[in-house]
């Protein structure tokens, strides 16, 4: 049984956006402080383009490539969502679900390789910001495949198609958070 | 009236089938969530405060027997000292000032039946319950519960071999993440709730002040807490994996952490003043009978400092070895904040000013609030100018600055926000005469604890020494009878706690009936029932006007409910 207090909207803005771009602006400040101090290192140590050069651009590229095409079926849900075709929209939750898979499994092969190459966390504080900052992206992208496919169940039998919009805003948040880890962590040799 | 009577009674009953478990336990209710909270916070504050006395006992008598403790030991005084500290900001001043009063207040003041998201509340507080047991656990693992201070500053607290509790110093760092975690949840709760389940006709400014300064607590706690969350994941692996993010010998700056901890550390104390600080002003403006002076001036006060208290962290690490044109910067925006607060003091002297002024329990406790935290932030001048703070840095005169905040702040606050509500909450008054006894058996102590502090800290006695018979410099009598002083009056004031106790208990068992409203005052949570029923409200109410309409001129009442239609 909600509240009342569930259904009132004094703001004019729906209860659940709201509290999920106020989720988002306490993400934000979380990577924002993990990838503030990593700049800051990484200015002060000139050495890391070194370490940096072994990371595999191409891998990182086609990762971003999956995860952007993954927020675009997103996008597409939250589209068939609005026009109330909630088999749809979940269909195209799935298929984001598969994009954040093959993001998954893309990075395990990476990590394992670079592992077995023995760039370890532990190795070099710019392998402990790598692993540390892609694995909290990384957490992210699991746990937000997760609330998708919760999201989606409940969608496929036209329930609380509202929700289809709020995890896309969250996908569409962890897209832009590797948006900015692949060229930090990446490009930047 | 017998058709009135059975459906409330079946309500009733059908909340007694529910079972105790469930009721207060599980329960989704705003009001039971609060209570977790405020008895979870005062038991920690029970336990902080006992180890205050355990160590304040070494430090005035080194190498005493401690009555109900035995003989302290150096890893046991660090211990002691981290873990007083830890506690009273994060077990007591977070959970009973923003957790308890907001879970009370925010619905109740809003017209709300509850919480937008009454799971997620609930949630919210069994992550910190079992925050709490992660940080009581660390109390009986082998090495025992962190000594590196409440800041941990690395390398110390990173590296096991340092500090020599490698297993307490990880579960710190877990038991203070997941408090965190806890604290954003309930904080998404608060803002989404204010902005969005007003009753209707309560414009932005019709809101009581306490509601907004628990909202913008909970906006500055949700943006500053966020690279300390980092932090934490990055100390928890230099502790336990073997990176090196802040261990010099590993490539790593302790420094950062220092920037991570105060990048949240000072807006915290922010985060824990404005609820304080609007309990004070909901009081003044009942026990004075008039209306908040310049209530949008006020909020754009608090929004100003707000957004000023994320600009001024670099003053707690003026001696780190930042760069003095830097630490120049940090003494301008440190200075400028004290004029936002010293302008609310002023606002609440206005307010009093030819006030009909009743010196009630309550009122007593938010009048000292005033003058204790003033001192506070007078004192504070000296240690945010970077040129005094070279001198004063880990002294004893730091240490008694910010008990002259968070005192005021945790305790002073929290003792007028439950005197002032426990009407509301048991629906039975308080004793006011054992409630004065309290008052002054608690402030009076206060003062002689930490104004021999400041003295000595001015006179050179340097902070988190555990025998200061090994500094000859700093062992002469004087020192000593400065010290013992402090103590004495703290077992004085840690004894008047027992009149607090004994009060609740005497007024919960034969006090008077509270009824609606029994000072007669103007928000919303006074128009319901004492103790408000699930649901709050019988009829939820309509708003038609500001807060703090005392004493308007051509009427009968000198009150005038926000929800009485005119």
């Amino acid at each position: 049984m909600r509240p009342i207090a569930t259904t009132r909207s004094a703001a004019g803005i729906p209860t659940g956006l709201l509290a999920v771009w106020w989720v988002l602006a306490s993400e934000v400040v979380i990577f924002g402080g993990l990838l503030g101090s990593y700049i800051m290192y990484r200015l002060a140590h000139d050495a890391w383009a070194v370490q940096a050069a072994n990371t595999n651009m191409w891998i990182g590229a086609f990762n971003t490539f999956v995860l952007l095409t993954s927020s675009l079926t997103a996008v597409l849900a939250h589209q068939a969502a609005e026009h109330g075709d909630g088999k749809l929209a979940a269909k195209r939750l799935y298929y984001t679900c598969i994009g954040a898979a093959t993001f998954i499994a893309v990075k395990a092969f990476e990590w394992t390789t670079e592992i077995s190459h023995g760039m370890t966390i532990s190795s070099n504080t710019f392998w402990s910001f790598y692993y540390t900052a892609a694995g909290l992206h990384a957490l992210h992208v699991i746990a937000g495949a997760i609330l998708m496919m919760y999201v989606a169940a409940d969608a496929a039998k036209g329930r609380e198609l509202h929700r289809v919009e709020l995890i896309g805003i969250y996908w569409h948040f962890v897209d832009i958070v590797w948006i900015f880890l692949f060229p930090l962590l990446y490009i930047a040799k | 009236m017998a058709e009135h009577a059975s459906p409330s009674h079946d309500h009733a009953l059908a909340h007694h089938e529910a079972g105790w478990v469930k009721t207060y336990l599980f329960s989704t209710d705003h009001k039971i969530i609060c209570f977790q909270y405020m008895f979870t916070g005062i038991f920690m504050a029970l336990i902080g405060s006992f180890f205050a006395y355990v160590f304040r006992m070494q430090t005035a008598f080194p190498g005493v027997d401690v009555p109900g403790y035995g003989l302290v030991s150096a890893a046991e005084y660090n211990g002691l000292i981290t873990s007083h500290g830890t506690i009273m900001i994060f077990w007591v001043a977070m959970p009973v000032l923003v957790a308890a009063f907001g879970n009370y207040l925010i619905p109740l003041m809003i017209g709300a039946d509850d919480m937008v998201f009454p799971k997620i509340n609930r949630l919210s507080y069994q992550i910190f319950f079992l925050s709490t047991v992660v940080l009581l656990s660390s109390f009986f693992v082998e090495g025992g519960p962190f000594g590196g201070a409440w800041t941990a500053y690395p390398p110390l607290s990173a590296v096991g071999a340092y500090n020599n509790t490698p297993l307490g110093s990880s579960l710190w760092v877990v038991a203070v993440a997941l408090e965190f975690v806890a604290f954003l949840l309930g904080g998404i709760n608060f803002i989404t709730t204010s902005m969005n389940s007003r009753a209707p006709g309560m414009k932005l400014y019709d809101i009581p002040i306490v509601v907004w300064f628990i909202v913008i607590a909970s906006i500055l706690f949700m943006l500053s807490v966020g690279p300390l969350i980092a932090g934490a994941v990055m100390l928890f692996m230099d502790q336990n994996i073997g990176t090196g993010f802040f261990d010099p010998a590993r490539g790593g700056d302790p420094v950062l952490w220092q920037h991570l901890f105060w990048f949240f550390g000072h807006p915290e104390v922010y985060v824990v003043l404005l609820p304080a600080i609007g309990i004070t002003a909901e009081i003044i403006t009942v026990f004075s009978r008039k209306k908040l002076f310049g209530y949008k001036t006020v909020l754009n006060t608090v929004i100003a400092t707000g957004v000023l208290s994320f600009t001024v962290w670099a003053h707690h690490q003026f001696i780190a070895g930042i760069d003095p044109r830097m630490a120049h910067i940090f003494t301008i925006t440190t200075l400028l904040i004290s004029v936002p607060i010293a302008e609310m003091m002023f606002v609440f002297i206005a307010t009093l000013y030819g006030g009909s002024i009743t010196l009630s329990t309550p009122m007593l406790w938010a009048l000292a609030f005033i003058g204790e935290f003033l001192i506070g932030g007078v004192t504070g001048i000296f240690l945010g100018a970077s040129g005094a703070d070279i001198y004063f840095h880990d002294t004893y005169f730091v240490l008694a600055h910010f008990h002259y905040t968070f005192f005021p702040i945790a305790i002073i606050g929290t003792f007028a926000g439950v005197t002032m509500w426990f009407p509301k909450m048991f629906g039975k008054m308080m004793n006011e005469t054992l409630g004065k006894w309290h008052f002054w058996l608690t402030i009076i102590p206060f003062n002689c604890i930490f104004i021999p502090l400041f003295v000595l800290g001015a006179a050179g006695e340097h902070r988190r020494i555990y025998d200061y018979q090994n500094f000859p410099e700093l062992s002469g009598e004087w020192f000593f009878s400065m010290r013992q002083f402090a103590t004495v009056s703290l077992i004085v004031m840690l004894l008047a706690q027992v009149i607090f106790f004994a009060n609740v208990f005497l007024s919960l068992r034969s006090g008077k009936k509270a009824g609606k409203n029994p000072f007669k005052s103007n928000t919303l949570e006074w128009q319901a029932e004492s103790p408000p029923p699930h649901g709050n409200f019988a009829e939820l109410p309509t708003v038609y006007r500001p807060p703090y309409e005392y004493s308007v001129p051509g009427r009968a009442d000198d009150y005038w409910p926000q929800n009485a239609p005119s």
